[in-house]
Order: structure tokens, then C-alpha cells, then sequence
């Protein structure tokens, strides 16, 4: 039955939408972060999605979004002179992170959006799967 | 096809396979390279109520299709209207509209079999 698929569709989306907003929210809150050394840095984390089903199989049922995968932001960090800070290294160098709170906060927007959606959906494909079960009643 | 209910059987059908489609489209709305798909609904329904959408079988051991035929070989790719860098084509505001007239068209469905339902019931009972 086609309306039962579509909960796996939808929450399929939700899943990954959450995931986006989870990273969103990861990146934010480190983005003050300043490390010794480059490797250390926290760098910005940003999902990769692809179209469900990859086999043929699966393109016939649909199985909505699938998470491939994060990326971590390969943008070098930004290096500052800051002897005084307790993390700089012998050269009185700190390496700050180069998270973008711009394309962050669009993310976030983006992101909570299509949660909603795929919220919407669900809760219309909810409400007609109880009326068909509540036919001729 | 059952006489009972004549067409709105195999248009509910239809709109929930619709409905099926329309989710996968906003379930992909960010994924890059995604395109959207849609059926043209007439069509699905006059290939099921004619019944040319089950594969035919004149032997016994010949393989049957499973949920009737797919329909997936009949989709057609959707035009946006304003294309995204990341070949995205879908478009969530106008995927949206579709899902909640296919959701009325559903409902609409369920109203008119209900209707049916009701005259039967009458019909067994004699109207007491």
C-alpha cells in the first residue's frame, strides 16, 4: 500500500533534515573554537545527501533521502598572533576556525523548512489513512 | 474491475501512488542532482481502469507482476520553473500546492465511495 511507503519517505527526510540541523547547530556553537596546531581545529560539518534507492529495486518503491555522508570543511583555518592565549603554540600562533555563521544561519533556515514539510506529509498522509480505514463506518 | 465502485477504486489508487511520488519529491528537496517526478494522472487512470497496466498472463508459469504494473516507466520529469545550481529541480512551494490538491482529490475519493457504501447499506437494509 503506497500511503504506508510514504511514512518511510517522509521520515526519511525528517532524519536527514535533523541530521543538517544537528551539524548546524555543532558548527555555531564551535565557532569561537581556537586550537595550537591547524590539525586540531574544529573545522565546519555539513551533510551530503543522495536520492534513496540506488538499486533498481528500490527506484520502483522509493525510498526517499539517504545521508551519504559528512564532509568536514576543507577552508585552511585562520592563523593569529595571540601570545597570551593558554592554547598558542611556541610561536604565539592560534589557529581559529572558519565556520561562515552566514551560510550556517541560511542552512538552519533551509533546513527547518523542509523538516516542516516533510512533517506537513506526514501528518496529511495520518489523517487520509484514517479515513480510508474508517470507510462505510 | 469491480462494478461497485466503478472508477474511484482505481483512483484512489492512483492518488496514493500520486501522494507516494509528491513526498519523494520534497523528501529530496535538498539533495543535489535530484530531479522531480510526476505522473499525468489521466493517463494513470485510464491505463488502470482499462486494466492494460497488469501484465497479461496466458500460461501458468509465466511470471506475474507484482503490484499490478509499475507505473514508474510512465513518470515524467518535472520543468522547473527556476532552476538550482546543484541541478536540483525541485520545487518545494509548488510541490507542496500539488500535495495538498492530491490530498483533496483523495478525500473526494473516499467522500464518493462512502456515498456508495451508504446506497448499498440502504439497498441491504430497505431503507429501515
Amino acid at each position: 500500500m503506497s500511503l504506508f511507503n510514504i511514512f518511510d519517505i517522509a521520515g526519511s527526510g525528517l532524519s536527514a533534515q535533523s541530521l543538517r540541523l544537528n551539524l548546524t547547530a555543532s558548527n555555531l556553537a564551535n565557532m569561537q573554537n581556537v586550537a595550537g596546531s591547524p590539525e586540531d581545529v574544529y573545522r565546519a560539518r555539513h551533510p551530503i545527501f543522495r536520492a534513496g534507492g540506488s538499486s533498481f529495486q528500490e527506484e520502483m518503491t522509493g525510498r526517499g533521502v539517504e545521508v551519504l555522508g559528512i564532509v568536514e570543511s576543507t577552508v585552511p583555518p585562520v592563523q593569529r598572533f595571540d601570545p597570551g592565549h593558554p592554547e598558542a603554540n611556541e610561536d604565539g600562533l592560534v589557529y581559529a576556525t572558519t565556520v561562515n555563521p552566514m551560510e550556517e544561519m541560511a542552512n538552519m533556515i533551509s533546513a527547518s523548512r523542509s523538516y516542516q514539510s516533510n512533517l506537513e506529509v506526514i501528518n496529511t498522509s495520518k489523517e487520509l489513512l484514517l479515513r480510508t480505514l474508517s470507510l462505510g463506518q | 474491475m469491480d462494478p461497485i465502485f466503478g472508477i474511484h477504486e482505481s483512483a484512489m489508487l492512483v492518488r496514493a501512488r500520486r501522494m507516494d511520488l509528491l513526498a519523494r519529491n520534497l523528501a529530496n528537496a535538498d539533495t543535489p542532482g535530484f530531479k522531480a517526478r510526476d505522473m499525468d494522472f489521466t493517463q494513470e487512470l485510464d491505463r488502470l481502469a482499462s486494466g492494460t497496466s497488469r501484465l497479461t498472463t496466458t500460461h501458468e508459469r509465466h511470471l506475474r507482476s507484482p503490484r499490478g504494473a509499475s507505473a514508474d516507466d510512465q513518470l515524467k520529469y518535472r520543468v522547473p520553473h527556476q532552476p538550482s545550481q546543484d541541478g536540483n529541480t525541485v520545487e518545494t512551494d509548488l510541490e507542496q500546492a500539488r500535495f495538498a490538491e492530491n490530498a483533496v482529490a483523495y478525500q473526494t475519493t473516499i467522500l464518493f465511495l462512502n456515498g456508495r457504501i451508504g446506497t448499498l447499506r440502504t439497498a441491504i437494509t430497505g431503507g429501515r
